[in-house]
């Protein structure tokens, strides 16, 4: 009896641990950026949500690598020249609990391939979709959205703020205490 | 296994209600050695110093020895782990450009290399030689703080258990054993790979810390009467040397890692430079350890030469004050060379040289014990036995490691072979050369007073000779492979380079190397089970571990030898002068002082206890929770309070007697 | 045992002596640093194996010799163990004043080191990055500082002052055959001086474990007359060649509209990402992705259509370009000199 227990809950850690700390860099589906169809009418603020291209969100938002992959490529790209480290400016703010298109992974990476009115431009194509899920993700962890055990930690940097695995969790997020 | 060395004691009466729990009865005093004859004081100690019977029992051992084989085997068993990752790699650069392993998992089997013969093998295993063998050199009954050295054991198997479990399910550290921030810290570290090196260090630092503190005591405080600071063999020495190292050098490494898990999981800036913190900082504290690290290893296979030289070349060992002088001057100097690890990360120039003079410094107390080895074997006709084949195997290849480890010295030297082939050829000499041909060759010199058995010396010999031809075409190359350009740590090198006959004769000599051990650990079982019977004393050595059985009773010794010489059992052919007086129904031991060992009193030695463990599981999964969230500290503290409470809990004794 | 002994010798000098042609060897210096540590490590390797024949026949000596057993361990000859006590002492002595001697010797090599670069003339910042190097030439103009990446050009002959940085992991400069290695390390500014005696192309490695691709971070450096070099660096000041066929022109439309964009720069267009290598001249260069793979057609296509299977973890990442496509931007790249 205690040998199976073990068993399964040495498997089922095991099983949690692969999911958090696995590094693909290679794109595992063909489905490219290239080839998605592109929705016209979607485009209204909480409006529906995008159907899911394929079932990659799940593989992405509670990944450590990609995680902190997004938030490198957050920097390389310039996100914050708009959206501030994710306090906003021009652009919304990212660290708090309100979403305009919702919160889910697919909405947000519909937010960066397609655009949104009122600024955010489309990165369909110029940004490869793995990259695009890897920043869906890490928009997600900057509002508590992510496991703190897979969510970055501070960077090298000046601290624009608590890092995303200090960051309280999604629930409390907007309460006062 | 620890059960197993009880059947000779099955047929005892049965024991009282009171020890049977694990107590000592509150009784004022009870029946003492003194004029018992020796079957029944045998009897009275078996029943007294035995570990209890069943899993439990087992589990709840504090005696020494038990401990101690408990210790070597795991350590062989982590050396096995650690010499696959070895071949695993080596395969891999066989060859230029081979496919077989990705940079993934190479940087994983790099680093778990590392950690797991540093801190897994190499300083576990010197120091569970030590818990076998110090207390019964000293002649007394069990180590100081048997308890704690329990828990140390404890501590150092989960340890293991989890980096290796990590290691399994892929999220292995992948950032070298010296783990260097910034690609250990926070932003170049993704997921828990890092943390499992910080927190697994940590951890393996307390048990090395409790072993250390236990040795301390026991060599200080448990002497036999009569042995002087003087008289206390070298091996003793550098062990308590080794001990207070530990003690001086683990706090630096437990400070590095704590640091970076602050920096990783609660955001703190210590090793930020854009927040006023400093890369190099972790260098410097973590060297501050890590030198002194390699001298942690080296000084007790040091302790292992002194103790099978004399052996073999049948006279106590040349010049003892000044190979004790020699061990002290090692352990002190080696905490101020560490910045040569650093040479590379442009520090201000004459610093720099004035850690060249204290690198070259170091060499001096090494060449004394050196030269003071060969003048005991000069004089005498050293008998070849396979113990001191491998000693000759570590004069062979220390000494090449130990100058390689001048040239690294000089700084401009240090320029060009730093972090090359060359360094790893300079530290494998050194660490295989000057410790674990030692060990080998220990191994074969104790084998017999811990099983009983010898070991075959037929075997032996092929052994040795796989060994060191093994090892020097696996590692020699390395210096020039190193010289001609290639960095370490690399998990594949272009083919223009010229690099891949010269790797792939490295890779053949790594699985000869690889071999030999395959040879040893089928020699450790078929002696063990099948080896002559050894007696007391095979090698007719003069130090007090031979002066009881092979294997030693759970007691050590019927009756507290009184020592009069360095080699106790050279100088009192016919019987050793015995000490009385201590009760035989408690675990009783003879406290002495420091620098005479005049008898001062007797004190009280801890019965087992299942509460080691339990405190020791405790701790485990604090420090594994600690991956996750900071309040695992918060949370962790009260089980460790409890076990820790049951583990002190007082018994009610008498005050101890004068 | 000897005989195989003295065979393994003579192969490992063979071995030893081929390899000192390398042009990554510390033992084939091509610069003055680099030979006065080759002089350096010849002088140390050879007394050090003076000291090791000596101990090891100090150690044969008393096998060969078998002076006698002694009947009883304890009775020593007091006289016989004085004599012994003045050898080990002299030994400890010789010990000591080579060891003074070797500290000195290093220490007057430093300071030969640290006299090479006094009067350089050029500086180039040279930076660190997961898994490449970005070279920068400073300039008083600031017209005439130019930004590439992996191969550094500098005149043959003359000093030349490298300031050595990271932005990301601590990685380390080493080009054996030219000088010793220096780290770069974030926050901190780290001094270099080199210096080619010949013109030539000298390659060099990263030697501080840096990440996944670590073992692919190369660099080269090209020494040349200072003519050729000036020539040179005037070149790679001009923008981009534009593209001439037809094919390469849609490989720069192509460039800017996809992926590429994002982090590269190739002056004279739109592109102007700082977080990947410059690639206005990339043709001019020897080398791919530091060092990994030659330039040529083929290769400049392996790399983009698949990156990571080249070098497995690098940012880089896989982009999907159809073949014509592909085909389009390696013309375009390839026209880049």
């Amino acid at each position: 009896m205690r040998p199976v227990v073990a068993l399964l809950l040495f498997a089922s850690l095991a099983l949690a641990a692969c999911q958090r700390e696995e590094r693909d860099t290679r794109p595992q589906s063909a489905l490219g950026s290239g080839e998605q169809p592109t929705p016209v009418t979607t485009l209204e603020p909480g409006g529906q949500r995008p159907a899911p291209t394929d079932n990659k969100a799940a593989s992405f938002e509670a990944n450590a690598f990609h995680l902190s992959e997004g938030k490198r490529l957050f920097g390389w790209f310039n996100c914050s020249g708009c959206h501030a480290n994710g306090g906003g400016g021009m652009g919304p703010a990212l660290m708090d609990e309100k979403w305009i298109y919702g919160s889910s992974m697919e909405s947000i990476h519909a937010t960066i391939r397609d655009g949104r009115p009122n600024g955010m431009p489309s990165f369909r194509d110029k940004i490869p979709d793995d990259q695009i899920w890897e920043l869906a993700a890490f928009v997600r962890s900057l509002s508590g959205n992510a496991p703190s055990s897979a969510a970055p930690s501070r960077n090298d940097d000046m601290m624009a703020h608590p890092s995303e695995n200090r960051m309280p969790d999604a629930a409390t997020l907007g309460k006062s205490p | 296994m620890s059960s197993a060395d009880l059947t000779s004691e099955r047929d005892l009466p049965p024991e009282r209600e009171a020890s049977a729990r694990g107590d000592i009865a509150p009784e004022r005093d009870g029946p003492r050695d003194t004029g018992m004859d020796d079957a029944s004081l045998h009897r009275w100690l078996a029943r007294t110093w035995r570990t209890p019977p069943g899993i439990i029992g087992a589990l709840s051992s504090v005696d020494h020895k038990v401990i101690a084989r408990r210790y070597l085997i795991t350590a062989f068993l982590f050396l096995c782990l650690g010499g696959l990752n070895a071949v695993a790699m080596r395969i891999q650069l066989s060859g230029p450009q081979r496919g077989l392993i990705g940079p993934d998992l190479y940087n994983q089997l790099f680093t778990m290399h590392g950690v797991t013969m540093m801190f897994l093998f190499a300083v576990p295993i010197v120091q569970a030689t030590g818990i076998y063998l110090v207390p019964l050199m000293v002649g007394t009954r069990n180590i100081a703080f048997p308890r704690l050295n329990a828990f140390g054991y404890w501590v150092y198997v989960s340890g293991g258990l989890f980096a290796w479990v990590s290691f399994a399910l892929s999220m292995a550290p992948d950032v070298g054993w010296f783990a260097y921030v910034p690609l250990s810290g926070p932003e170049f570290g993704p997921g828990k790979r890092a943390d499992v090196w910080a927190q697994m260090i940590t951890y393996t630092e307390v048990s090395s810390l409790a072993v250390a503190v236990a040795t301390i005591v026991t060599v200080l405080k448990q002497r036999a009467p009569g042995m002087s600071l003087d008289k206390i063999p070298l091996y003793v020495w550098a062990l308590l040397v080794t001990s207070f190292v530990v003690v001086f050098a683990m706090p630096a490494v437990m400070i590095t890692s704590t640091f970076l898990i602050l920096d990783r999981l609660v955001g703190t800036h210590i090793f930020n430079p854009a927040e006023g913190g400093d890369a190099l900082l972790f260098q410097h504290l973590f060297w501050f350890f890590g030198h002194p690290e390699v001298y942690i290893i080296f000084l007790p296979a040091t302790g292992m030469v002194s103790s099978i030289i004399p052996a073999f070349a049948r006279r106590p060992a040349f010049g003892h004050l000044g190979l004790v002088l020699s061990l002290i001057a090692v352990g002190f100097l080696s905490f101020g060379l560490w910045v040569h690890h650093m040479f590379a990360t442009g520090l201000p120039k004459l610093g720099a040289s004035f850690f060249t003079a204290s690198s070259m410094l170091i060499a001096i107390p090494n060449g004394v014990q050196i030269f003071c080895w060969l003048a005991t074997l000069w004089d005498g006709r050293p008998v070849i036995r396979t113990p001191l084949l491998f000693v000759f195997g570590f004069f062979f290849t220390f000494v090449i490691g130990g100058l390689t480890g001048v040239m690294l010295a000089s700084v401009p030297l240090d320029l060009q072979v730093h972090d090359t082939y060359f360094v790893v050829a300079h530290f494998h000499y050194v660490l295989i050369g000057g410790s674990v041909f030692p060990l080998l060759g220990a191994a074969y010199f104790w084998f017999p007073k811990i099983t009983g058995r010898m070991m075959s010396e037929r075997l032996g010999r092929w052994h040795f000779w796989l060994a060191l031809v093994g090892f020097n075409a696996a590692f020699f190359p390395m210096h020039i492979v190193g010289l001609w350009g290639m960095p370490r740590r690399v998990y594949t090198y272009p083919a223009e380079l010229g690099w891949e006959n010269i790797n792939l004769f490295i890779s053949a000599g790594a699985v000869l190397f690889f071999l030999s051990f395959v040879l040893f650990a089928f020699n450790l079982v078929h002696g063990a089970l099948r080896g002559t019977p050894a007696g007391d004393n095979p090698w007719d050595a003069g130090t007090l571990e031979w002066a009881t059985s092979s294997p030693p009773p759970s007691y050590n010794f019927a009756r507290i030898p009184v020592v009069t010489n360095v080699e106790p059992l050279w100088a009192e052919r016919v019987a050793l002068p015995v000490a009385s007086g201590l009760r035989v129904d408690a675990r009783e031991l003879i406290i002495s002082t420091v620098a005479e060992a005049h008898p001062d009193i007797r004190e009280k030695s801890a019965t087992p206890s299942i509460w080691p463990l339990l405190a020791a599981i405790a701790v485990g999964a604090t420090f594994l929770y600690s991956i996750f969230t900071p309040w695992a500290i918060v949370w962790g503290a009260a089980p460790i309070a409890v076990t820790l409470v049951g583990w002190f809990w007082p018994k009610g004794d008498p005050e101890d007697e004068e | 045992m000897k005989r195989l002994a003295s065979i393994a010798f003579a192969t490992a000098m063979a071995l030893f002596l081929q390899g000192c042609a390398g042009w990554q060897s510390a033992l084939d210096p091509k610069g003055p640093a680099a030979s006065e540590l080759a002089w350096l490590i010849w002088f140390f390797t050879g007394l050090c194996a003076v000291v090791w024949v000596l101990v090891m026949a100090a150690l044969a000596v008393p096998l060969m010799m078998r002076s006698r057993q002694h009947a009883e361990p304890l009775t020593l000859d007091a006289s016989s163990d004085n004599r012994k006590l003045r050898v080990v002492m002299t030994a400890v002595g010789l010990t000591a004043v080579i060891l003074v001697g070797l500290t000195l010797l290093s220490f007057f090599a430093n300071r030969t080191l640290a006299a090479i670069g006094s009067d350089a003339a050029l500086t180039i910042r040279v930076t660190g990055h997961q898994w490449w190097w970005e070279v920068r030439y400073e300039d008083a103009t600031p017209s005439r500082i130019l930004t590439t990446a992996n191969e550094i050009h500098i005149p043959a002959g003359e000093p030349v002052r490298l300031l050595l940085t990271s932005t990301d992991v601590i990685h380390s400069f080493w080009v054996p055959s030219l000088s010793g290695k220096l780290d770069l390390i974030p926050g901190r500014m780290n001094v270099l001086d080199i210096k080619a005696d010949k013109p030539g192309v000298y390659r060099g490695q990263c030697a501080e474990f840096c990440g996944a691709q670590h073992a692919n971070m190369g660099t080269f450096i090209i020494a040349e007359p200072r003519a050729k070099f000036d020539a040179w660096w005037n070149d790679q000041l001009q923008p981009a060649a534009a593209p001439t066929s037809d094919e390469a022109k849609a490989g720069g439309e192509l460039f800017l509209k996809r992926p590429c964009v994002m982090c590269h720069k190739i002056g004279g267009t739109p592109a102007g990402g700082t977080v990947a290598p410059d690639l206005t001249h990339i043709a001019s260069r020897q080398t791919l992705a530091a060092g990994t793979l030659t330039m040529s057609r083929g290769n400049l296509a392996a790399w983009i259509a698949d990156p990571q299977g080249v070098k497995p973890g690098a940012h880089m990442p896989v982009v999907d370009l159809s073949g014509d496509e592909l085909n389009a931007i390696v013309a375009y790249l390839e026209a880049l000199k």
